[in-house]
């Protein structure tokens, strides 16, 4: 693998579902998307993010798997369950944190983002940060995105206690090394997305 | 005849829409391909690159093509999902003929072709030459445009011929014409990033120009300060500086009023003004009252925000400007174009690195479609139908005597109006979808149900086609080689990858085969699109879309050329206006004055609500092609009108009631989709879908008197909660109409 680095940055996302369309065309999965694309709250605002597998550097799912069917490369992608393991108990599927693996009733296995393995091992981009319009999916080198990018890119996510570290970044607003998970108050961040309240506070 | 021959229920089980969900040859691994065919996207003006996987001349899949140097390997849902369309079970396979009380009968293309120029022959006899009019459509090559041109003027002589663009964003042309002096987006995409302000104005990016989005973002990254005008906040509205929820139709308070606070400030170029340009003074004059204060009624914003707009453009080092179908949809939109384009030449940031101003031009190929004769006004390389010496070359080039070529006919809506009222007893329709894409949905029907004779040339049974005498099946843009112009003026090729199936017809062999039976087959003797382009090249050449440098190696080697290119050695012209030199005759560019002035339909205590019509990612112009996408169809299924919930309490409407949008012409019925993201004085329905769920059954059939583009962007609406449907409409899918 490259020195390429996968990283989120939620705010240039525009919720195309390229990276949806797009995941559900490589080869090693037609016809089954393994990305997510969240809506956010439509009613208050157009906020949308992409949620791909952010291979943990120790991954929940593989540790809640009772079938050991969940394995990690030796450099860090987190795979999908191994068919001849996979028992499709779904445990990875409740207890991941990002709501990343997928289960499918039809091949009854859980499959999931495995950052496109068979393209980036052949030197190419996972196919979502090859078409992300946007590239709020991007694939480059880290300090490729700390020069070019106003926000820092971070991997450390804390859930309550657990703590996570990951391979995939998520870039977030400037002063931020880690992100906890509940609403995140801090410069320009809740910004109203409310058109009517926007016409009202500027007057 | 021009009525549906039987119901619309029936017509729906035999030609669909229906949708395909699955790739040609299955879902299961495409194994390795027979080839890789890098051509682009037959969807919108930003012509992305894609490679398509071919085998057994089949379209199985797609693979990005990251050489390709504006999208660089980056699509939009509607890109990657293309590919469905070759091997598609609604494809049209033989010509078709109406039959009464039975739909559509196979014929063979003998007799389709025969009774098509026998029809044009009879109408034009007894009604005069220009009683048959033809309307196509920008979604086709240049060749293809080319030649349905010149089968109007050669073969029908008719003068009215016209092109959909119409509807998309000739505005935005005149009023480059009006001030720049051509009509072309000014700089290519890649002057965006070096951009310090950007204006985006009228433009939902993030869906109907996706890719444009990372340039955007990339400025941004650098440092760049944006500015964004739109009624709704839009995907790239929400991570912008600046944020001008404006009324629809208010736009040029906003422009107007922030040059008044920029001479106020005085953050104008008076050097390049006095060298470069003419009418400043007249505009200064007239944009004296456009205090801000003034400025914001107008626009239905507070003035600050206009203020702060002054703010960011004003001082800024560099800037561009971009606009598309919100300013360019009114009957003013000329106008509104016009306004804002004042603001990029009067601080001569125009014709350098990160310094200019485009048109996001909507449809696959609506800078080339508009630019080798389609238009009712135009001649090729974007030539004047009026002028002597235009006719008189292009004349030469056809082979024709200079009087026999028509003059200036009727544009695309005054001609459905010339069909209603009876003047035009004939059509030709290719590659347009008036039943859903034309404005004041219910009289376009009318009209065209007065038809003596209507041909279709179509790949799928679009809405309008289902009132066709005949239906001539043509081919998809992966079916013929050819080359279009991207929205930056780029001249690129579409490569064959597979064969028309069955009897389907490349659209210009179909137009050369009527040619030949109206008697002009030596003026139509193409062996191919090649051969179309090289007339094409000598056609342009002189002209303001000057194509004569390009040839197909030339588009090969460079990844496209920009035109114009006036010779072989020329490396083609990415960006306009250097050096001050603007494209009239005097080399300036000619500042207009803008007054604002009311909507064509203003609310009222009757209908006292703005409806404003547009797009989805997910979906491409009138859906005849992305309603029949599976996946396309599953991202958005079906329309919905969006209420801010101030309103929405007003009525008593709650997210996903059913609602009634009525207008003094028509109505519609949707689910309502309750969000803040919207002005509580304006409602928001997509247009993509037909019937019971058209948005265009209430806009209004007013355009703007220079352009001819009709006012989708605002129209007086009610609206109310209605019952759960209970009708044959709402029984069919969504993407035939129906309503779940």
């Amino acid at each position: 693998m490259s020195e390429n680095a996968m990283v989120i940055d939620p705010s240039r996302c525009i919720g195309c579902q390229a990276c949806f369309q797009a995941c559900s065309e490589c080869d090693t999965h037609r016809g089954r998307s393994m990305i997510h694309l969240e809506t956010i709250l439509r009613q208050d605002s157009v906020q949308t993010a992409p949620q791909v597998c952010m291979h943990c550097e120790d991954p929940i799912c593989a540790r809640v798997c009772p079938a050991d069917a969940i394995k990690k490369t030796p450099d860090g992608v987190v795979q999908s369950s191994l068919k001849p393991r996979c028992i499709g108990c779904s445990n990875c599927v409740i207890a991941c944190p990002f709501g990343v693996p997928k289960y499918f009733g039809e091949i009854d296995q859980m499959m999931k983002c495995d950052l496109c393995y068979d393209r980036t091992s052949a030197g190419k981009k996972p196919m979502c940060a090859t078409v992300c319009p946007s590239q709020a999916i991007t694939y480059a080198p880290l300090h490729e995105i700390e020069r070019s990018r106003r926000g820092t890119p971070i991997n450390e996510f804390h859930f309550g206690r657990e703590v996570v570290r990951t391979k995939v970044f998520i870039v977030a607003p400037e002063g931020f090394a880690e992100m906890r998970v509940g609403l995140v108050p801090g410069p320009g961040i809740p910004k109203s997305d409310d058109v009517a309240a926007l016409l009202e506070e500027t007057r | 005849m021009a009525k549906l021959p039987i119901p619309v229920e029936q017509l729906v089980q035999r030609f669909g829409p229906h949708r395909n969900d699955v790739p040609a040859g299955g879902w299961k691994a495409t194994g390795t391909p027979d080839q890789l065919v890098k051509t682009h996207c037959c969807f919108c003006g930003q012509q992305c690159g894609i490679q398509l996987k071919v085998k057994d001349n089949k379209v199985i899949g797609f693979e990005p093509w990251e050489e390709f140097p504006f999208n660089r390997g980056k699509l939009c849902p509607k890109g990657v999902k293309r590919y469905m369309q070759n091997e598609h079970p609604d494809r049209l396979l033989h010509p078709l003929e109406r039959v009464e009380g039975q739909g559509f009968r196979e014929v063979s293309w003998e007799s389709a072709l025969d009774r098509t120029a026998k029809e044009m022959r009879r109408i034009q006899e007894a009604y005069g030459r220009d009683a048959f009019g033809i309307l196509s459509g920008s979604s086709l090559t240049n060749e293809r445009a080319y030649v349905v041109g010149k089968f109007a003027r050669v073969a029908v002589r008719t003068a009215n011929i016209d092109y959909n663009g119409r509807l998309c964003m000739v505005s935005a042309a005149a009023a480059s014409k009006k001030i720049l002096g051509i009509d072309r987006s000014a700089n290519a995409w890649s002057d965006i990033r070096a951009a310090q302000a950007i204006l985006i104005a009228g433009s939902n990016i993030g869906e109907c120009a996706p890719i444009t989005t990372d340039y955007i973002w990339d400025a941004r990254e650098r440092g760049a300060k944006i500015i964004l005008l739109d009624p709704r906040m839009t995907p790239v509205a929400r991570s912008v500086d600046l944020f001008i929820p404006v009324r629809p139709g208010g736009d040029i308070g906003i422009f107007n009023g922030m040059l008044h606070v920029m001479i106020e400030r005085g953050w104008i170029n008076h050097e390049f003004i006095a060298a470069h340009t003419t009418g400043w003074d007249a505009l200064a004059e007239s944009l004296k009252k456009y205090t801000p204060e003034y400025a914001a009624k107008i626009a239905g914003v507070p003035p600050a925000m206009i203020v702060k707009a002054a703010e960011i453009w004003g001082p800024a080092k560099t800037s561009f400007l971009l606009h598309a179908r919100g300013l360019e949809h009114h009957s003013k939109g000329v106008e509104n174009c016009m306004a804002a384009i004042n603001l990029v030449v009067a601080t001569g940031r125009i014709g350098r690195e990160g310094c200019g101003y485009a048109m996001i031009t909507g449809q696959g190929n609506g800078q080339g479609g508009r630019e080798h004769g389609q238009k009712c006004d135009q001649l090729p390389g974007a030539r004047d139908i009026e002028n002597p010496e235009h006719r008189e070359h292009i004349a030469g080039v056809w082979g024709v005597p200079e009087e026999t070529i028509p003059h200036k006919g009727l544009s695309y809506v005054d001609l459905l109006e010339a069909v209603y009222e009876r003047r035009i007893r004939g059509l030709l329709l290719l590659c347009s979808n008036p039943l859903v894409s034309a404005p004041d949905n219910n009289y376009i029907r009318e009209a065209l149900e007065r038809l003596e004779f209507f041909a279709v040339i179509d790949f799928f049974m679009s809405e309008t086609a289902r009132y066709a005498d005949l239906v001539l099946p043509s081919s998809l843009m992966e079916e013929d080689d050819g080359t279009t112009t991207s929205a930056e003026g780029r001249v690129i090729r579409h490569r064959q990858a597979v064969d028309p199936p069955h009897s389907a017809l490349q659209d210009w062999k179909i137009i050369c085969d009527l040619a030949a039976r109206l008697g002009v087959q030596d003026k139509f003797n193409y062996e191919s699109p090649r051969e179309i382009f090289e007339e094409l090249r000598v056609a342009s050449r002189g002209g303001v879309a000057d194509y004569y440098g390009i040839t197909w190696e030339k588009i090969d080697e460079n990844m496209g050329v920009f035109w114009p290119c006036p010779s072989l050695e020329h490396p083609g012209t990415p960006r306009l206006y250097e050096g001050g030199k603007f494209g009239h005759a005097d080399g300036r560019a000619h500042f207009q004055p803008v007054e604002w002035r009311p909507q064509s339909e203003e609310p009222d205590d009757e209908y006292p609500i703005i409806l404003t019509t547009g797009r989805v990612v997910a979906h491409y112009l009138s859906g005849t092609q992305t309603r029949r996408i599976g996946a396309l169809v599953a991202q958005c299924p079906q329309p919905y009108c969006e209420i801010h919930p101030r309103l929405a309490e007003k009525l008593g409407i709650v997210e996903a009631d059913f609602v009634k949008v009525e207008s003094r012409r028509g109505s519609l019925n949707v689910r309502a989709s309750v969000v803040k993201t919207i002005r509580p004085d304006t409602v928001f329905v997509p247009y993509h879908w037909p019937l019971d769920r058209a948005a265009n059954n209430c806009t209004v059939r007013a355009l703007d008197p220079v352009s001819r583009i009709p006012e989708y962007k605002v129209c007086a609406v009610r609206l109310k909660k209605i019952e759960r449907l209970d009708d044959a409409t709402h029984a069919l899918t969504p993407e035939a109409g129906g309503l779940r």
